[in-house]
């Protein structure tokens, strides 16, 4: 069996039931009524959590598969990302059932004027675009630079997870802190890499220029 | 002829509470209250009362009805950072806090300054129950069985100067016995205060247990206030000193976040803390959020400690 078949018929589904777990554990917790004094908090709490590391986690992909030589492991990185938005949209369910409970108008003005609220709610709804385009025909349709443009919103949306969670925290920032090094250090990652690839690129481009220039001589 | 008035913000006790529950917990009150504190403390294993936790109420969505929030709840959903900022934590940590012996330094703007053996702070007053609603700032709440004596009893007896405008309180500073005092979240040892007219509210008091039983250790043992119209982080536990002073006194959240956090901190729906409203709370145990009232649903009893006052200013 070769290693394609391995990642889509073993690697693959076991990855799909391991994300599942904290979704089934919740649940779980729900339906015995083991989720403590606060519920609705411990719902949002344990579904917002499960967001941003499932987002951090899909963002560490590509420089796993560059620092351990393993492009494999982003054929992992699109049902990673949609396991973002899975536990981004429980995340938004809860919000709006359990703690709002469709109460339309204090969830406008929650969206509007309280800051830790907006930047979520901005994250949750750039995340819509990502997952709907993730479909193997839409990024045929789209053509791929176009695709790969749109799919940068996803630094965008991450930026603004961190920001949701350290801007509602009383005084221990402890937490959101360590959310908001790790995507420092996945963002710098980048922008290393590319330098490295430009530098790359400028280097041949340069020597590419200087051949033909030799060649028109 | 003495005629009780009912106010409205009265928990009627025979609503809340089961009849059996109610008796019990007099016979412990009457036992309590005669005894000192040490051997209330001896007398009474923490076990012994948590039979009594049962929450025999039908919920009631759409009403906002007040019923006990369970002893679970109660004692297992705490912010109390001196152990840990998030709130099951203190409930498993809380142990190595060592509520016996305590004492308890009384200093400042009085006539009888002094360091006190917890007993001795708490065995001239008369225990009594009182079911009061909690409203955390964060919009939650609870509603709680207290049993204290009202803080004015013991203000009397520390006999304040005319010089004494404040009193201000300083929990536990010892981060062997409190392990989330090694972080500096907030700026330790935890103080809070309050104006002297406040103190000496009927309504203020000082808590020594909750529901029938001795405090448990997350919920400020041994020794905590209770300031029911204000937000509950005015509430400080585990209280080592007492300071009568002239100045108003720097507490710990206020310093921490001065903005969002006041002196006063009155519960008030109509001003929002900066980042989120305070129109409305969750009971805990209950899924819809009810309506927050003006200071808690205690107006009648305290309003007029701040009339004339700017309320948006003061918050």
């Amino acid at each position: 069996m070769s290693l394609s078949w391995y990642l889509s018929w073993v690697a693959k589904p076991i990855l799909f039931v391991t994300c599942l777990i904290p979704a089934l554990l919740l649940g779980y917790d729900a339906y015995t009524d083991a989720l403590g004094a606060n519920p609705v908090e411990a719902i949002e709490h344990t579904t917002g959590g499960w967001a941003l590391r499932f987002l951090m986690i899909t963002l560490a992909v590509s420089p796993l598969a560059i620092i351990f030589k393993a492009k494999w492991l982003n054929r992992f990185r699109r049902m990673l990302g949609l396991y973002v938005f899975f536990y981004a949209c429980l995340h938004f369910a809860a919000y709006i059932i359990l703690d709002q409970y469709f109460d339309w108008a204090e969830i406008y003005k929650d969206v509007i004027k309280r800051p830790y609220i907006t930047v979520g709610f901005t994250a949750f709804v750039l995340l819509i675009p990502l997952a709907i385009t993730s479909l193997n025909k839409l990024v045929e349709l789209m053509g791929k630079p176009r695709w790969l443009k749109l799919h940068q919103l996803v630094y965008v949306c991450a930026v603004l997870a961190v920001l949701h969670f350290l801007w509602l925290v009383k005084a221990d920032v402890l937490e959101p802190a360590i959310y908001g090094g790790v995507l420092i250090v996945l963002l710098v990652f980048r922008v290393w890499q590319r330098r490295m690839v430009v530098d790359k690129a400028k280097s041949t481009g340069h020597n590419l220029g200087h051949h033909t220039a030799s060649q028109s001589k | 002829m003495l005629i009780k008035i009912k106010k409205r913000s009265d928990a009627e006790e025979y609503e809340i509470t089961p009849q059996s529950l109610f008796e019990q917990r007099r016979r412990f009150i009457k036992k309590v209250g005669g005894l000192s504190l040490a051997a209330a403390t001896l007398s009474l294993p923490p076990s012994a009362l948590a039979a009594l936790n049962i929450n025999p109420y039908s919920k009631d969505v759409d009403g906002d009805r007040d019923e006990l929030t369970a002893y679970k709840h109660i004692t297992s959903y705490n912010n109390f950072y001196e152990f840990n900022t998030d709130k099951q934590s203190p409930a498993k940590l809380a142990g190595s806090l060592k509520t016996d012996p305590w004492s308890v330094t009384v200093e400042g703007e009085c006539a009888k300054p002094g360091v006190y053996a917890l007993e001795d702070l708490a065995k001239p007053h008369k225990f009594e129950e009182r079911i009061y609603r909690l409203r955390c700032v964060e919009a939650w709440s609870m509603v709680v069985p207290w049993i204290g004596f009202p803080l004015a009893d013991l203000v009397k007896q520390l006999e304040p100067t005319s010089r004494a405008k404040y009193v201000e309180f300083t929990t536990l500073f010892d981060p062997e016995q409190m392990p989330g005092q090694n972080r500096n979240v907030l700026d330790w040892p935890y103080v809070e205060g309050l104006r002297m007219d406040e103190a000496m509210n009927p309504l203020t008091m000082m808590a020594v247990g909750l529901y029938g039983e001795v405090l448990p250790n997350q919920n400020g043992a041994p020794l905590r206030l209770v300031v029911p119209w204000k937000y509950g982080f005015k509430s400080i536990k585990s209280i080592v000193k007492i300071r009568f002073s002239e100045t108003q006194p720097q507490t710990t959240w206020n310093l921490s976040g001065p903005k969002e956090y006041g002196f006063f901190a009155n519960v008030n729906p109509e001003i929002d803390h900066p980042r989120w409203s305070q129109a409305r709370e969750r009971r805990l145990g209950e899924y819809r959020k009810r309506k927050t009232q003006m200071f808690n649903g205690y107006a009648e009893e305290v309003a007029q400690l701040y009339r004339g006052m700017d309320l948006k200013r003061n918050y």
